[in-house]
């Protein structure tokens, strides 16, 4: 027990639920942006991961033909899902697994709670796992007695600092080695107080904290990357061995995952496998990925029991059948929680995870979060699909081919379409107002030449590159940074029917 | 060859020297331009603010607008914008589509086919690099989001710029990274906006150069307020009015 | 808790309706590599040199078990390890002649063999079911040379001795020649971290050591 005061935080808002914040996220991003050692980390941060990517994607020549595959393999997936999820049903059971389906975040919770319950033990080790990060799984173990440890050395981070993960490979992206260090020396039992910052010091800390934890506890709880329905094979990719340390070591493995990680068939782990550490730590292979079929006791031609003895696969809808209705929309589940997204996207180098207020932040946290929680026309995460410039640097770093713009676009058309059914006939938005004269005046070609013309009526409302009057409290956000272009004499089309007619022109 | 200027909304009310550039440019070259007047606006910032139902009205003024300017013997229309080409040929069906309209969708497909940003249309579709061009500065060029990757224009325009007489072309850092325009984004987001503006100011002054170059008005508006702001001396200048240049021909040529 | 078949239900029957009733279903297009084609001179240094680049140590020897058994014991010797677990077929295979001049007290693992017992002991030796030269991965998959998880994950240094004629170009050729019903483990050097400013440090929870054996 300590007091503390000081703990590096980087939080810009309280989350409402892991997958939506209680701010929307201009408001959020506005209090990230003034924090310069944040803005410092995260553009250190993302730019050494552009760079190593951008190395081990290109010395792969038919790196477009395995993008392809991926993005068919998805797609046959959404399509073929009830008869995979059953087939990776029989086959993990066949392989003496138990699964379990949870309709929503409550119902995963109660049943790994049971399940943890049965075992008698009140702590778990935790493999990260963006799944149970959504449900909120270690609040929820806690508030019912049962310690979660998180192992992975940047979710420990978060943990002890009682922090928000900001980035889906990297949750402490935001945290500098000297932040982490003071996290560390404060927050971690029996560490030595003369640690340094060093990255190398801080892992074997982190190490020597972690080893008796691996070596006691007798359940895991996972994730997992894929999970082959032909087989019943799961898969979870990991760089630090503490995923090899809660898959093998424990008695008991209770898994969650999204119904959407399955894959039909054993071979397409080659697409994924070569796609996921590339486009993710910019490796060529993570150092450790373990597969494991059902209880693995008693496998032909293996040397005996080998990992747990009880093995549970908890199946998660959690909106994801909401998302995959919309035929547009529906494309973010195919995502693989690459990660690249996030690394190249200029609002999220300067804005940082926190801002998005879910554990899925970037621009697949931008169209999955919203989805996820539905688009009501006011709430929070309707605020997401509009962080984007539309710069398109997603679409061309994602391994299975997201159109991250374009679904961005068409959750916008349906965040307005959700805001004017629920205006109905009140008084709609002034933006409303303002695109529905907009384009009344485009529909035709008089009033667009008059209104151009007008324009000109706005020059006493300018001086010096500055708005003067009613017009400048509209645009102050955007004027305060830049000057307003000054207006011309003629419009083009005043200067074409000049021309035309034989005027000065040409 | 009969081309038809599709000059956006935003070149013909606040930049009407890109628009008149290229019409320079193009006529230079031989080619005769038409202006269908009753063009408006491509719908693109309804479509990108998520009013797709007016942008359905826009993009069906657009769509009979120069189907009738290909259908009176125009080969091509041209525009001085990456961005709004990318509108029409990558979300005018989209939009149709979406509201159901399949016939406009697929008249909106042909329009698209025979639309071309200005690089695409001198590079591709006439085959030349040299516009004849005299422009003694040093300029550095920035790649605008939608030229680069939703048109693949690649390297076109440099290819252009390569061969102005007298140019001194510098390489602006991070060039592929976005400037923080975005339409309506640079409104509700912006101090993210004016976060990315601001790098792409500190680059744009690293080059050294006197005049930033870039293929869409809508994104030099932007860093022009930026540098402008800044008190930089950077002038920006749409790459239309950089190849209809002749400043300085008699002393280079 | 409500029964278990009712959210089975409930999900397969909220899918169906997603997708509707005739879902589009794409052929998959498999336009990549499937076959690198190199010979095994270019296998072996490729995969020396991936091996190497995620700093793994490689030591080349010829392929007879005198070889092997001598390559191992070098290593042994080298790092200064006193003690080892194995599996029993590696255990007669490559660890029968105890290294000159050092004790080292050599474990036949068996499932009596406990995770602390495991933790006291300073390097696995195992064999490997294959290894991806254009990767640079070693798969472990649980036969009798690799045997179980646990011995080739709680010692700090693992020793693994691959064949060359066990090496492939590529992941599809190493997926087609793989059994998905073993428990595998895919290792690319020793266990590493990025965690802390995207700074790789090699060495967290498992072996903090890898060392191969390159023979042939």
């Amino acid at each position: 027990m300590s007091t503390y005061l000081g703990m590096p935080s980087r939080r810009v808002q309280e989350p409402s639920s892991p997958i939506q914040g209680v701010r929307d996220f201009p408001a959020a991003a506005r209090q990230a942006l003034g924090d310069s050692v944040l803005r410092r980390n995260l553009g250190h941060a993302t730019s050494v991961i552009r760079g190593k990517r951008a190395a081990v994607v290109g010395e792969v020549p038919d790196w477009e033909a395995l993008r392809d595959s991926a993005e068919a393999i998805k797609t046959e997936t959404m399509a073929r899902l009830p008869e995979l999820l059953e087939q990776l049903e029989a086959n993990v059971t066949a392989a003496g697994g138990t699964v379990h389906w949870a309709r929503d975040a409550d119902e995963a919770n109660r049943i790994v709670t049971e399940l943890v319950r049965a075992t008698g033990e009140t702590e778990v080790v935790k493999v990260k796992s963006m799944a149970t990060q959504e449900i909120g799984l270690n609040e929820h173990l806690e508030d019912e007695g049962i310690t979660a440890y998180e192992t992975d050395l940047a979710e420990l981070i978060v943990q002890l600092a009682e922090d928000q993960p900001s980035h889906i490979l990297v949750p402490a992206i935001h945290l500098s080695r000297t932040e982490i260090r003071e996290v560390f020396a404060t927050r971690m039992p029996g560490v030595d107080p003369l640690l340094t910052s060093e990255p190398r010091a801080l892992a074997m800390a982190a190490r020597t904290y972690l080893r008796e934890l691996f070596l006691r506890a007798k359940v895991g709880v996972s994730g997992a990357n894929f999970a082959v329905a032909e087989t019943g094979t799961l898969t979870v990719v990991e760089s630090e061995g503490n995923g090899r340390m809660c898959l093998t070591l424990p008695e008991t493995l209770i898994t969650v995952m999204g119904i959407e990680k399955v894959l039909p068939r054993w071979r397409d782990l080659e697409v994924f496998l070569q796609l996921l550490p590339r486009s993710s730590t910019g490796e060529r292979m993570n150092p450790y990925t373990t597969f494991w079929t059902g209880t693995t006791g008693h496998t032909e031609g293996t040397t005996g029991p080998d990992g747990p003895k009880e093995f549970h696969l908890v199946l998660l809808d959690n909106g994801r059948t909401d998302v995959l209705a919309d035929e547009v929309g529906r494309a973010a589940l195919h995502c693989i929680r690459c990660s690249a997204c996030l690394n190249v996207c200029p609002v999220y180098e300067r804005t940082g995870g926190h801002s998005y207020g879910s554990v899925y932040p970037g621009p697949i946290g931008a169209i999955l979060s919203p989805q996820l929680t539905g688009l009501t026309g006011d709430s929070v995460n309707d605020s997401l699909p509009y962080a984007s410039s539309l710069c398109g640097a997603c679409y061309d770093v994602c391994p299975v081919k997201i159109d991250i713009p374009s679904i961005l676009v068409d959750l916008r058309a349906r965040h307005v379409e959700a805001q004017q059914s629920r205006t109905g006939l009140r008084v709609p938005s002034p933006e409303a107002v303002a695109m529905a004269a907009a384009a009344y005046v485009m529909r035709d070609e008089k009033r667009f030449a008059a209104a151009t013309r007008s324009m000109r009526w706005g020059r006493p409302f300018m001086k010096d590159g500055h708005l003067r009057g009613p017009l400048s409290s509209v645009m102050t956000g955007w004027s305060s940074s830049r000057d307003v272009p000054t207006l011309p004499d003629q419009t083009f089309r005043e200067w074409w029917a000049e021309r035309e007619s034989g005027g000065h022109g040409g | 060859m009969r081309i038809a200027l599709f000059v956006t909304c935003l070149a013909d009310s606040l930049f009407p020297e890109a628009a008149r550039a290229t019409v320079t440019v193009l006529e230079r070259l031989g080619h005769e331009v038409v202006f269908p007047t009753a063009q408006t606006c491509c719908g693109q910032m309804h479509t990108n603010t998520g009013y797709q139902g007016h942008a359905l009205g826009l993009v069906e003024h657009h769509v009979t607008t120069f189907e009738r300017a290909l259908d009176e013997g125009a080969e091509a229309v041209v525009a001085p914008s990456g961005s709004c080409v990318g509108s029409v040929r990558h979300q005018h069906a989209m939009v149709a589509r979406r509201a159901g309209d399949e016939a406009l969708a697929q008249r909106a497909e042909r329009v698209a086919e025979q639309t071309f940003e200005l690089s695409e249309l001198l590079v591709d579709r006439l085959g030349v690099t040299d516009v004849g061009a005299s422009f003694p500065h040093r300029v550095t060029y920035h790649p605008t989001c939608h030229s680069l990757r939703m048109l693949r224009v690649g390297d076109k325009p440099l290819q252009l710029l390569r061969e102005v007489r007298g140019i001194d072309l510098v390489e602006l850092p991070a060039a592929d990274e976005c400037c923080g325009f975005g339409g309506t984004f640079a409104m509700k987001n912006a101090d993210t906006s004016t976060a990315m503006l601001s790098d792409k100011v500190t680059h744009v002054r690293e080059t050294r150069a006197a005049v930033l170059t870039a293929g869409d008005a809508s994104c030099l508006m932007h860093m022009g307020g930026g540098l402008r702001h800044q008190r930089t001396g950077v002038r920006t200048m749409h790459l239309a009015e950089i190849l209809a240049s002749t400043d300085g021909a008699g002393a280079v040529s | 808790m409500a029964t278990v078949g009712e959210a089975r239900t409930e999900i397969l029957r909220r899918i169906r309706s997603a997708i509707g009733e005739e879902p589009h279903v794409p052929v998959v297009p498999r336009g990549y590599r499937t076959e690198a084609g190199y010979d095994v001179d270019v296998l072996r240094e490729l995969l020396t040199e991936r091996l190497q680049d995620y700093k793994a140590q490689v030591v080349a020897c010829g392929d007879t078990r005198e070889e092997i058994s001598a390559a191992v014991s070098g290593v042994l010797v080298e790092h200064g390890l006193t003690s080892v677990v194995a599996p029993p077929r590696v255990v007669v295979e490559w660890l029968e002649e105890p290294a000159s001049g050092q004790q080292v007290q050599v474990v036949a693992d068996d499932p009596e063999v406990s995770t602390g017992d495991l933790d006291g002991v300073a390097a696995v030796v195992t064999g490997a079911a294959l290894a991806i030269a254009e990767t640079g991965v070693i798969v472990l998959d649980g036969d009798v040379w690799c045997g179980r998880r646990a011995i080739s994950l709680v010692p700090d240094v693992h020793v693994c001795v691959v064949r060359t004629d066990q090496v492939v170009g590529l992941p599809p050729e190493a997926v087609a020649r793989l059994d998905p019903r073993r428990p595998q483990t895919w290792v690319a050097g020793p266990s590493a971290t990025s965690d802390i400013e995207l700074d790789r440090v090699e060495g967290v929870h498992g072996p903090r050591t890898l060392v191969v054996v390159l023979a042939g």
